[in-house]
């Protein structure tokens, strides 16, 4: 008997129970929509995190600086010396404190982060208008600030901040200019601060120590040496008390994040893989109804020619149509649950081919396997039996 | 064309055994037309299911066209019920949720024909019993002759040598029933082997022979 015609067979009995085959097609939808959007939730989360990683800079090491005693910060000139070391492309030094910033009667607290002109391409994050902090600004200790965006939206209500004054604990600022957009990443968001010329920071917040700063490494294959020599002379520095200062490694958490991300997909997609099982069982109860209510059927085409092999296909053929249809229409809703979730609650999803293929391919496998059971059992059935049922 | 050695079938239900054959032989050659009668629950429908290899016998052989099919597998009875024999049930025994055409077309489906001369084939048969006009009625659509006529031409479209039909009037007018007799009349007047299940002695005079059943036992065989 050729595919067409048991194809058509299968369509003709799931046509003839709309309303059953729809309620178990339900549980197949359910399971394939909710491991589609579960783990395009997973994987919209990674991706964004794994950007807002990547966004702080490439091949970047971040040194925190804790401290030893009364020894708590390292000096400008100190961490300078970093940029000597081999494989050392640029060295941006942060001194930072929370200040007050206010425009006309707004005013927000905020943090305040001294840097000199490194800071833009060591941590990749330059001026959407406006300019950057250059070397003279840090020689002349000139007082002029660069704003992240959501203090501009927070105190300049849309006028343009750029060559305005801006209060900072009552000192007076020049806006020169306003940072890109960045969002927020592990450290908090990357938009709610102020930058200045270092050596403002230095005289204005009355520290002198650099307790933060960045090593960019000239290349990926680079950023372990430059790790090591790092953490060498801060070992020396330190006395050999590796507890005052910390050294991150991009790479590093990108990586745990992977791990973590990699977990949270499986989780999330085993999950809602049971109820795709459920969705399985759902199958099984219905075809063994199924062969029950046909059992005449089947003794009619046992009589008139229909071998067990012929019985056997079309009642499996049945239940990987009803769970394949079931699937299309799962990966259908679950694209669109991902984006209704993306549009109207602003979570991150992003759906990969792949998984479409694994769910829909999964989904036929559930609906293949289960019906195994009810159609084996209508195979079966003995011609004189099914023919006496009624 | 078949013929059934010493046949015996015994029903089991549960420890009670019931023997509703007790040893039938037969013999039908190829052209004849052969009826079957006998009382309610003498074992006709029974001496059928074997005859028409939907049912294997507990004891006794049977050769189909000189073949020993006794001890054939199931597959092997299921391709001889579809290209040797046509049945005709009482109940029609058609599939509600096909037309008629469909109907007619799923022993050609089960024999593996290609399309276009499946249609054909369904077209004519249709037509030799008078209802291609109502091709596309399902079952419930048609009166009870109608559908027995369409049931007919479900166990001709294929051509089998041998055509089974248990009491095949039973559940007919008796208008419907003329006319089904008619189309059996005519089938073996072209040829076909028939075995003609009845109680009705009108009905099984029809036939060249006849054969009287009774208590899973042939007593009686007469020529016409
Ligand atoms: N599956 C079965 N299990 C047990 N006993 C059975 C079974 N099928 C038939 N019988 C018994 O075998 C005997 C013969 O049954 P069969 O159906 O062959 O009679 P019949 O001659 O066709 O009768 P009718 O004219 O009423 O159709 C009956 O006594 C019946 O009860
Ligand atoms: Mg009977």
């Amino acid at each position: 008997m050729d595919v067409k015609m048991v194809l058509k067979l299968a369509f003709k009995g799931i046509i003839a129970n709309k309303m059953r085959t729809f309620l178990t097609m339900l549980g197949i939808i359910i399971g394939v929509s909710a491991v589609i959007i579960l783990v395009a939730l997973a994987q919209g989360t990674t991706q964004s995190v794994t950007e807002s990683i990547e966004s702080m800079g490439t091949n970047l090491i971040t040194v925190t600086i804790t401290g030893r005693g009364t020894d708590t910060t390292l000096s400008y000139d100190e961490v300078m010396k970093f940029s000597e070391k081999e494989g050392v492309s640029g060295i941006s030094p942060v001194v930072s404190g929370n200040v007050t910033a206010k425009y006309g009667n707004n005013s927000t607290s905020v943090s305040l982060e001294g840097v000199d002109s490194n800071y833009e391409t060591v941590r990749n994050h330059s001026v959407q208008t406006g300019r950057f902090i250059k070397n003279l600004d840090v020689e002349y200790r000139n007082k002029i600030v660069i704003l992240g965006t959501e203090v501009v939206d927070e105190i300049f209500n849309g006028i343009n901040p750029v060559g305005k004054d801006l209060q900072i604990n009552g000192t007076k600022f020049k806006v020169v200019g306003v940072l890109e957009k960045k969002g927020s990443s592990m450290g908090g968001s990357n938009d709610e601060k102020i930058l200045t010329p270092i050596s403002t920071a230095q005289r204005f917040l009355k520290s002198t120590g650099v307790k933060n700063f960045y090593i960019q490494a000239k290349s990926s294959d680079e950023v372990e040496i430059v790790e090591n020599q790092t953490e060498i002379s801060l070992l020396k520095k330190f006395e050999n008390d590796d507890d005052s200062y910390r050294i991150f490694n991009q790479s590093e958490m990108l990586s745990t994040m992977d791990d973590v991300t990699k977990n949270m997909t499986l989780m999330l997609g085993g999950i809602a893989a049971i109820s795709l099982l459920v969705g399985g069982i759902g199958i099984m109860n219905i075809m063994l109804v199924s062969v029950t209510e046909r059992t005449k059927e089947i003794g009619i085409r046992k009589a008139i020619g229909a071998k067990r092999k012929d019985i056997l296909n079309q009642f499996l053929l049945e239940s990987a149509v009803i769970s394949g249809l079931g699937g299309i229409v799962g990966i259908l809703t679950g694209i669109g649950g991902s984006s209704l979730l993306t549009v109207l609650v602003g979570l991150n999803t992003s759906i990969s081919i792949t998984i479409l293929i694994i769910s829909f391919g999964f989904s036929l496998v559930v609906g293949v396997f289960f019906g195994m059971y009810p159609a084996n059992k209508a195979s079966k059935l003995e011609p004189v039996d099914a023919l006496r049922f009624e | 064309m078949i013929n059934l050695k010493d046949i015996t079938k015994i029903y089991k239900t549960g420890k009670i055994e019931f023997k509703a054959l007790k040893g039938v032989s037969l013999n039908v050659d190829k052209g004849d037309f052969l009826s079957i009668i006998g009382p309610s629950g003498s074992g006709k429908s029974t001496f059928m299911n074997i005859i028409g290899c939907l049912d294997v016998p507990t004891d006794g052989e049977y050769y189909f066209e000189d073949t020993d099919i006794s001890k054939y597998s199931k597959n092997a009875l299921a391709e001889i019920r579809n290209k040797k024999i046509g049945f005709i049930f009482q109940k029609f025994n058609l599939l509600t949720k096909l037309s008629a055409f469909e109907n007619v077309e799923l022993p050609l489906i089960y024999r593996g024909v290609d399309t276009k001369k499946r249609h054909k084939k369904v077209k004519k048969a249709l037509e030799n019993v008078g209802l291609y006009k109502h091709k596309d009625h399902k079952p419930t659509e048609l009166s009870g002759g109608q559908q027995q006529r369409v049931a007919i031409a479900r166990a001709l479209v294929a051509k089998p040598p041998l055509i089974l039909a248990d009491e095949p009037t039973g559940n007919l007018d008796s208008k419907s029933e003329e006319e089904v007799m008619d189309i059996i009349k005519n089938l073996h007047r072209k040829g076909s082997t028939i075995v003609l299940i009845t109680h009705d002695l009108e009905v099984a005079k029809n036939a060249d022979r006849m054969i009287s059943i009774k208590d899973g036992m042939i007593y009686d065989e007469r020529m016409k």
